[in-house]
């Protein structure tokens, strides 16, 4: 049971990768001359060009590549797949604590944004020219990435949250219609469980920027930070709205009318592709990743639908946001200014972004494509040929006012995850994981030095 | 004759003395060691225990702390935890897989023929198997919508429970751990039972032991110190625990939470949350009380092995 040699040999492997990433970091000057990063995962089409390391996962991201290298002769994009979200995470913030090995460009998730910024490990992209595309996206979308008049990554899809479901088993268990508010899913759960049917949707724990969202619909405020009174931060977790959204769905867990299943994970997705979850509250881009997990297709094809996500009070209705990303330039990146350019133009042509929202990968925040009438009258294959971008998703995010988050992001959301596992097991309720949740969290942010107001 | 024989060791001792002290060629052949274990194991280990004495803020940068992180260690409720999950777990783990090691030990030594090769290298065989791909094949033997637990509870129409539920996760792993360790043990002990004299059975024999007599008052107590050997390994490496979590966690349903055992906190504590500095004096903290238990074991084995002799 050697476990160690096992651990060490991990972090070795890592700490090696990592500095084979990098390896353009110590060349200094501008790019010609620094030593070109090698192991891409794409083919490099002008050779000669200076080359910028880019970290994403896209599911589409190896053609948004290769259409950025076609369509430039300056410069080239070579692409490394660190890892879906919170394991990109975890090398970016180990390479910033080694001071070495983080790639020039990074894809990363809004709610990522401030614990990296906080860090001084990201660029402020408005003196390169970042101001010049902003005219590209709505305010509430450019707000996300900024700090005042700093920007600090350039976005390119969001995450607006509705409710995937699944026509077969409404029909089955005479559901006429979607839920339109919480009390409603409740209910239209407790009829489907009552007849036999399979349980309403999931409570994973691992998704815990779901439950935030969904407390934030409540009208919760976890946190108000600003980077530029970079002590304070206010916590505000065992408010009635947070208390209320984990009690619903603890209730409902405990009635077993929602499972307790972690989701992305290889059972999660089989209970999907078996019709053994009548919904799924989700974001926009969840398609395009169902999609490539192997859900939709078969027997199951055009079984999927989409409405609006359920309100808890429906004549003042809020909309919630989950995941979509930006391509930031870390302070690692040797030659800053073609980063930045880097930044700017990946994801951000037109083939890439037909791409990326024909297959649902993204939700596009670039105007030009929110605005069009292709994109706006689209017959979604996934949802069986429903308009879903004019029904559901356009206007979900046209209200989405956007969310602050706190600079430890990570941590909360692990604390979170715990506090919904617990729950799962009736090991605590709602109430008492939000009591928790708060000392926890304000605890955590006086270590590190904040002032918890 | 009787004075050159009486001189010469005498000479040699004193050229081999002095070659000892004068020559630094032994030094050469040490060396390619030293380099290696001074690079990977000396210069991380004084790395770390610099990086435990300071401390490290979102928002206040980072600062000396001396000795804080380690009484933060042991007062943190997350490590105790942890520690306490690994020691319970050593406690049943330990015995078992040496109960299963020396009883099909036991068995080998009794059996010859081919059926007892083909049984040695089938209980040996899952610790050939890398532990990572092992908790990886677990997982799906233990999944809860296709591995085979639930297939064959289809069949009989009931409700298979899920191993790495919370309250379940102990006896998943408990079962994975001992599945692949055993048979790494028992070559050991095997071993040790076959470098023992068959004169001594025959004596026994004829003093009229029967087989099981023999097996416990000769065979168990004449392989103590395999036994004890295993015990320290195992003890070690238990309380390490760190893989087979760690690569079963995504699947758990978080069961595996981020200070599931101290090994797997350090590691979050790090490479999650960025505190290198207190994830170092968790590791040392972790490091201090696998001495202590191990010391602890030595001193409390050297006693009863008195006894056997």
């Amino acid at each position: 049971m050697r476990r160690i040699p096992v651990a060490l040999l991990a972090t070795f492997t890592l700490a090696l990768g990592l500095s084979a990433c990098g390896s353009d970091d110590d060349g200094g000057g501008s790019g010609g001359t620094a030593a070109k990063p090698t192991n891409c995962t794409n083919k490099i089409v002008k050779e000669d060009a200076p080359r910028v390391l880019v970290w994403a996962w896209y599911p589409n991201m190896a053609k948004v590549v290769d259409n950025f290298n076609n369509q430039h002769t300056d410069v080239q994009v070579c692409w490394t797949n660190a890892g879906q979200g919170q394991p990109e995470y975890e090398k970016f913030q180990t390479a910033i604590s080694a001071k070495k090995g983080a790639p020039d460009v990074i894809m990363l998730e809004a709610d990522q944004l401030v614990g990296f910024e906080i860090q001084d490990a990201l660029v402020d992209l408005a003196p390169f020219g970042a101001n010049d595309v902003k005219k590209n996206f709505s305010e509430g979308a450019w707000k996300d990435v900024s700090q005042g008049e700093a920007v600090y990554a350039i976005p390119v899809d969001g995450g607006p949250m509705a409710l995937i479901y699944r026509t077969d088993v409404f029909k089955k268990y005479g559901i006429t219609s979607p839920p339109k508010t919480w009390d409603e899913y409740a209910q239209q759960a407790a009829k489907v469980k009552a007849a036999g049917g399979p349980v309403f949707g999931d409570f994973g724990s691992n998704v815990p920027a779901v439950t935030t969202a969904l407390m934030i619909q409540k009208g919760a405020v976890p946190f108000v930070y600003d980077l530029a009174d970079k002590q304070n931060i206010t916590v505000k977790l065992d408010d009635q709205a947070t208390k209320d959204v984990l009690t619903y769905w603890g209730e409902l867990v405990k009635k077993g009318l929602v499972g307790k299943e972690d989701q992305f994970t290889t059972d999660y997705i089989a209970g999907m592709v078996g019709g053994k979850y009548a919904t799924y509250v989700s974001a926009a881009w969840a398609p395009g990743y169902l999609t490539g997990s192997g859900v939709g297709a078969g027997k199951d094809k055009g079984k999927f639908a989409v409405a609006p996500l359920p309100q808890w009070d429906p004549a003042s209705p809020v909309s919630v946001n989950w995941g979509g990303s930006a391509f930031a330039v870390t302070s690692q990146a040797a030659d800053k200014a073609l980063a930045a350019k880097v930044a700017m133009g990946i994801y951000a042509d037109e083939a890439s972004l037909e791409d990326g929202w024909k297959t649902q990968t993204i939700f596009p925040l670039n105007q030009g494509v929110l605005k069009s009438d292709e994109f706006v009258n689209a017959k979604v294959d996934f949802f069986g040929g429903q308009t879903a971008n004019k029904d559901v998703y356009i206007p979900a995010e046209n209200a989405y006012k956007g969310a602050v988050y706190s600079p430890f992001t990570v941590y909360y959301y692990a604390q979170l995850q715990a506090q919904i596992v617990k729950i799962n097991a009736g090991k605590t309720t709602g109430e008492q994981a939000a009591v928790d949740l708060q000392k926890q969290i304000t605890e955590y942010a006086r270590s590190q030095g904040f002032t918890v107001r | 004759m009787i004075d050159t024989l009486r001189e010469a060791p005498s000479a040699t001792t004193v050229r081999t003395r002095r070659r000892r002290a004068t020559r630094p060629t032994g030094w050469l052949f040490i060396l390619p060691f030293l380099i290696v274990f001074a690079a990977f194991l000396l210069a991380p280990l004084i790395y770390a225990g610099y990086l435990s004495l300071w401390t490290k803020g979102l928002a206040t940068g980072t600062t000396f702390a001396g000795f804080d992180n380690y009484t933060r260690a042991f007062g943190d409720p997350s490590f105790r935890k942890g520690l306490w999950f690994v020691l319970k777990f050593s406690l049943v783990v330990i015995p078992l897989q040496i109960v299963v090691a020396l009883v099909a030990a036991l068995v080998l030594d009794e059996v010859t023929g081919r059926l007892a090769r083909f049984s040695r290298l089938v209980i040996f065989l899952p610790y050939a198997v890398p532990v990572v791909l092992g908790a990886l094949m677990w997982g799906f033997l233990y999944s809860a919508s296709f591995g085979p637990v639930e297939q064959i509870a289809t069949a009989f129409d009931v409700r298979a429970p899920f191993l790495l539920s919370q309250g379940n996760i102990f006896y998943g792993l408990l079962n994975v751990v001992t599945w692949q360790w055993s048979g790494y043990y028992m070559i050991i002990i095997y071993a040790a039972l076959r470098s023992i004299d068959s004169s001594i059975y025959e004596a026994a024999r004829i003093d009229g032991a029967s087989g099981r007599q023999i097996a416990f008052r000769i065979k168990v107590p004449m392989v103590s110190s395999a036994l004890v050997l295993i015990l320290i390994f195992s003890l070690i490496g238990t309380l390490q625990f760190f893989t087979e979590p760690q690569i079963l966690g995504p699947i758990a349903n978080g069961s595996v939470t981020p200070d599931f055992t101290p090994n797997i906190y350090a590691f979050n504590l790090a490479f999650r949350y960025a505190q290198f500095n207190y994830a170092s004096a968790i590791s040392f903290s972790l490091g201090f009380v696998v001495f202590l238990a191990v010391a602890i074991f030595m001193v409390a084995t050297r006693k009863r092995g008195s006894i056997f002799t």
